[in-house]
C-alpha cells in the first residue's frame, strides 16, 4: 500500500514542479520567476524525501538539507539585488 | 517496505498524500492567481505545510525501519519554517520597491505615500 501511495505522491509533486516551470517561463516580471524558483526548490526537497522513503536509504537527506540552505541564500540574494542594486555594499 | 504493519503503512501513506496534495495546491496557486502578491501568498504557506507533513511521514518511516528514533528531518522542517516568512517578506518588499501593483489598487495607494 505504501508503494502505491509513494508513486501517487511522486506524480502529484512532479505535476507541481511542472506548474512551477510554467510560471518560471511565463512570469511577467523578474520577481515572479524568483518566487517560481523558490517554490521549485521546496518541491524538489519533497521529491528527494519521497525517493529516500522509496529506496529506504537516508543518503538523500544531506542533499535535501543542502538544497534547503542554498535555495534560501539564493532567493535572498536575488531579492536583495533587486532591492538595492548591489549585493555587498 | 511492505513488511511494515498495516496501521503504520496507512499513517505514513496518509501523511505523504496530504503533503503532496498541499504542495500541488500551492503550486496551482502560483500558476493561476492573478497578481504578484496573491502568487507570493500561495506557495509560501501551502507548500511549507505540505513539505512539513511529508517530512513527518519520513521521520516515522525511518524511526520504525531503523528501530531507533531518528530526528534529523526536524532540521529541514525547522529551517524551512524559519526561512520561508523571511524570504516572502524580502520578496514583497522588493516588489513594492519595483512598483509592482496588485489588481485591487491598494498597494498602489500605499506606495504613493511611501515614495
Amino acid at each position: 500500500m505504501l508503494t502505491y501511495a509513494i508513486a501517487i505522491a511522486f506524480g502529484i509533486v512532479s505535476a507541481a514542479v511542472l506548474l512551477n516551470a510554467y510560471r518560471l517561463f511565463q512570469g511577467p516580471d523578474v520577481l515572479d520567476r524568483v518566487v517560481a524558483l523558490d517554490t521549485m526548490y521546496i518541491n524538489t526537497i519533497g521529491l528527494l524525501i519521497l525517493a529516500g522513503i522509496w529506496w529506504a536509504t537516508d543518503i538523500f537527506f544531506e542533499a535535501a538539507l543542502l538544497i534547503a540552505m542554498m535555495g534560501f541564500v539564493g532567493t535572498v540574494g536575488m531579492a536583495r539585488f533587486l532591492l538595492r542594486g548591489d549585493l555587498i555594499e | 517496505m511492505e513488511e511494515l504493519p498495516l496501521y503504520l503503512q496507512s499513517i505514513i501513506a496518509a501523511l505523504i498524500l496530504f503533503g503532496a496534495i498541499f504542495a500541488f495546491i500551492g503550486s496551482l496557486g502560483l500558476a493561476k492567481l492573478p497578481d504578484f502578491y496573491m502568487r507570493l501568498h500561495g506557495p509560501t504557506k501551502a507548500t511549507t505545510l505540505g513539505l512539513g507533513a511529508m517530512l513527518v511521514g519520513s521521520m516515522i518511516f525511518f524511526s520504525v525501519t531503523k528501530g531507533s528514533l531518528t530526528l534529523h528531518e526536524v532540521l529541514i522542517t525547522l529551517f524551512l519554517f524559519i526561512t520561508a516568512p523571511v524570504s516572502a517578506h524580502i520578496l514583497s518588499k522588493s516588489a513594492i520597491r519595483e512598483r509592482i501593483y496588485d489588481s485591487t489598487g491598494m498597494v498602489e495607494e500605499k506606495t504613493r505615500e511611501l515614495f
